[in-house]
């Protein structure tokens, strides 16, 4: 959670802007940011929820967060008419609430909480950890795949190392949160930790509340596709 | 030495101080410190280096962040080099009494430890002849009463990243409310997940949306407080 160009922010190559069509009739879309793409998809695939639409919006609005309302709601407005469900895969994501204004405005769902950091690792137990100690950089699978990317690139460390402590001297730990299983994802987590000269802390959370959120999404769609 | 290579020392005063714009942009600590003393040499007031040099070499940097020319990274460094360039006018503006604008306590609020956009401020702040008092980070409801009693700001103002973390402002001003002094101080806040709905209803008095409007709202509304002083005072 470092400040403006943050982590999930920056640009995404496969998932910009990328339109994942389910292979039978859609009832139901989710409209995700880019940084969850990869999982979003994983977990449709592996749940067999083929009925099921999915299109990103590129990562990079994060770094400006004002953009993102907006843009949401223009990719609900351009589906509106396709489907009978709309479910929205992002967090308020620093929006300050107006993500949620177009959300109610539009007559669609949004999945409970701040950020992605929360519902993975669950709201209660995320502001429990957080409460507890503010202190603390999370990293998820997608940030870690792109960590020199988004974070030493994208916050411009690779040119400028000495603005380490601007960014990150404030931080204790680095908690990777992951969404897999996957040792050489565990240690690159490690090593990026040691490159912002962090703690490091490792939580298995899975998918978290993203899950019950597709499970969701995905029974809406039955439900609309019913005769 | 390579034959463009520019020379600081050789240049006049008004071009000295446009590179100094550039060499701030460009986030070359060591040349601003150089220019900050060559301009020194020459006689220059610390009050003029600071406004005409570092100040408005950085409002030049604010407006193409604000415009998405310059990103973060690029305005760290600005920011650095400014602060070399400060840290060597800072105790002459304090022996030459430079203009006084007024007094700000500012810091981020409980939970919130992001204090880029607040060491921004800070430092505009002071560039633009405020006292400010800084608190740093994560700061309870009882930092804040302390500091307000302690150094009787003009300013109260409260930064968060977070949108976890910005309902607490609302905390601070109930509080101050309730102990009958939130109409003693000016109440600014700011950060990324802020707007001026939320602003409005915390009840602060201004949403500042980045450094130089924060020092542009903060004189506009130290005006029209004294304004009301004055008011108040030809009345009785």
């Amino acid at each position: 959670m470092v400040e403006a160009a943050t982590p999930e922010h920056t640009d995404l190559s496969v998932d910009d802007e990328a339109a994942f069509a389910s292979a039978g009739p859609a009832r139901a879309l989710v409209i995700a940011c880019g940084a969850l793409a990869r999982e979003i998809v994983d977990f449709r695939a592996a749940n067999g929820f083929d009925h099921l639409d999915i299109t990103c919006l590129p990562a990079k609005l994060h770094n400006r967060p004002h953009l993102i309302p907006e843009a949401v709601r223009t990719k609900i407005k351009a589906n509106k008419a396709d489907y009978r469900a709309i479910f929205v895969a992002y967090g308020d994501c620093g929006t300050g609430g107006l993500l949620d204004k177009v959300i109610e405005e539009e007559g669609v769902e949004r999945i409970e909480g701040p950020h992605c950091y929360a519902f993975y690792t669950g709201q209660k137990a995320f502001a429990a950890i957080t409460d507890d100690d503010p202190t603390q950089f999370f990293l998820t699978d997608y940030m870690v795949r792109h960590f020199d990317r988004l974070i030493i690139e994208g916050l411009g460390l690779d040119r400028w190392p000495e603005l380490r402590d601007d960014y990150f001297g404030n931080y204790t730990n680095c908690v990777y949160i992951s969404q897999v299983r996957d040792e050489a994802l565990e240690a690159k987590a490690r090593e990026a930790a040691g490159r912002l000269g962090l703690g490091y802390v490792h939580r298995h959370v899975g998918y978290g509340e993203l899950a019950g959120f597709m499970e969701a999404a995905a029974t809406a769609g039955e439900e609309a596709g019913a005769p | 030495m390579s034959d463009d290579e520019i020379i600081l020392s050789e240049l006049s005063d008004a071009d000295l101080v446009e590179q100094m714009h550039d060499d701030l942009y460009d986030g070359l600590k060591e040349e601003i410190e150089e220019g900050v003393n060559i301009l020194l040499e020459r006689g220059w007031a610390p009050y003029t280096i600071l406004t005409d040099a570092l100040v408005e070499g950085m409002r030049i940097v604010g407006i193409d962040f604000r415009d998405g020319i310059l990103f973060v990274p690029e305005v760290l460094k600005s920011a650095n080099a400014m602060k070399g360039g400060m840290k060597i006018l800072r105790p002459l503006l304090a022996e030459t009494g430079a203009p006084r604008a007024g007094k700000m306590v500012i810091g981020t609020v409980k939970g919130d430890i992001h204090d880029i956009g607040k060491n921004l401020v800070t430092m505009m702040m002071e560039g633009a002849g405020f006292e400010v008092i800084d608190l740093g980070i994560n700061n309870p409801v009882e930092n804040y009463l302390a500091a307000l009693e302690e150094h009787e700001p003009d300013i109260l103002g409260m930064s968060a990243l977070l949108t976890t973390t910005m309902p607490y402002m609302k905390v601070v001003i109930d509080t101050m409310k309730e102990k009958g002094i939130r109409d003693d101080y000016v109440v600014m806040v700011g950060g990324a997940p802020l707007n001026q709905e939320f602003a409005t209803a915390v009840g602060a008095d201004a949403y500042c949306s980045d450094a130089a409007v924060t020092v542009e709202t903060a004189k506009e509304l130290m005006k029209r407080r004294h304004n009301v002083t004055a008011a108040g005072a030809t009345a009785a």
